[in-house]
């Protein structure tokens, strides 16, 4: 296991114009060890989704990807007021976004149920007031 | 069609990526939301929105979009036109709307991708 390629990021929020620079990173290394395309369209997206959601719905945190020989693993921890349902979350359309965060181009309630759609599996853990933990993977 | 007639199409000022205009696009997506791109865009689509923030460029990073459109006279930064031309992505601005943009591209073959 060795062997695993780990890559860590700290997620802040304090400037929505770098939310994804952590998705566009990782995008960047899995090209460049020549994963595939699909692959690489789907981490990438759901990814970035999750990190945004970091940025606009907590207060932001930390991702860490690890790439092993058959699957990409993504886990998003951040500290934030965590979510209620997850359930209803997790149903396209669903958003609690603010108008500000609207006005930035989210809120659609369509990030959860894209980053399930994108991973093979997605594990959500979520304490009230604590944070949300969330772990995707995609296989290769 | 090529992107370059794209410009020609929509009457539309290339702010970025004048070298790239001879590049093949097939499909678009229209919206200001971008999770709605990031959910329903098609491989190599043409991105067309009135959002104008760095994260329309992000997104177009994150789908591989060949090309983004700022309608209604939306002027984007000098930052975002720099993020834009580091990633290779040509960067169009048109006076028309949404609507009108949709149409003309529509009318001239681009389709939204669906089966
Ligand atoms: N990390 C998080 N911490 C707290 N709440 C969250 C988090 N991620 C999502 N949520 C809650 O789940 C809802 C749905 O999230 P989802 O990403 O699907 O949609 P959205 O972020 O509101 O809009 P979009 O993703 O379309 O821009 C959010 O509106 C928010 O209430
Ligand atoms: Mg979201």
């Amino acid at each position: 296991m060795e062997d695993n390629l780990v890559f860590e990021y700290v997620v802040s929020r304090e400037d929505f114009t770098r939310a994804g620079e952590a998705s566009a990173d990782v995008k960047k290394k899995l090209k460049a060890l020549g994963v595939p395309s699909g692959v690489v369209r789907r981490v990438s997206i759901a990814l970035y989704e999750g990190e945004i959601n970091m940025v606009v719905h907590a207060y932001g945190g930390n991702i860490t990807v690890e790439i092993t020989s058959d699957k990409i693993i993504m886990l998003l921890k951040d500290k934030g007021p965590g979510i209620p349902d997850v359930e209803k979350a997790m149903q396209e359309g669903f958003s609690t976004a603010s108008d500000s965060v609207r006005a930035l181009g989210f809120g659609a309630g369509m990030g959860l149920p894209n980053m399930k759609k994108c991973s093979d599996r997605m594990d959500i853990s979520t304490t009230i007031g604590v944070g949300t933990e969330i772990k995707m993977e995609v296989d290769l | 069609m090529k992107i370059s007639e794209i410009v020609d199409l929509l009457d539309a000022e290339c702010l970025t990526g004048t070298d790239m205009l001879e590049k093949e696009v097939k499909t678009a997506c229209g919206s200001d939301m971008m999770s709605d791109v990031l959910a329903f865009a098609k491989d190599n689509a043409v991105l067309m929105t009135g959002l104008c923030n760095p994260q329309v460029i992000r997104t177009a990073e994150m789908l591989d979009t060949p090309c983004v459109i700022f309608v209604r006279s939306k002027r984007p930064t000098q930052a975002m036109i720099d993020m834009a031309e580091e990633r290779e992505i040509v960067v169009l601005a048109t006076n028309h709307r949404m609507f009108s943009t949709c149409g003309i591209l529509f009318q001239a073959g681009l389709t939204g991708g669906e089966k």
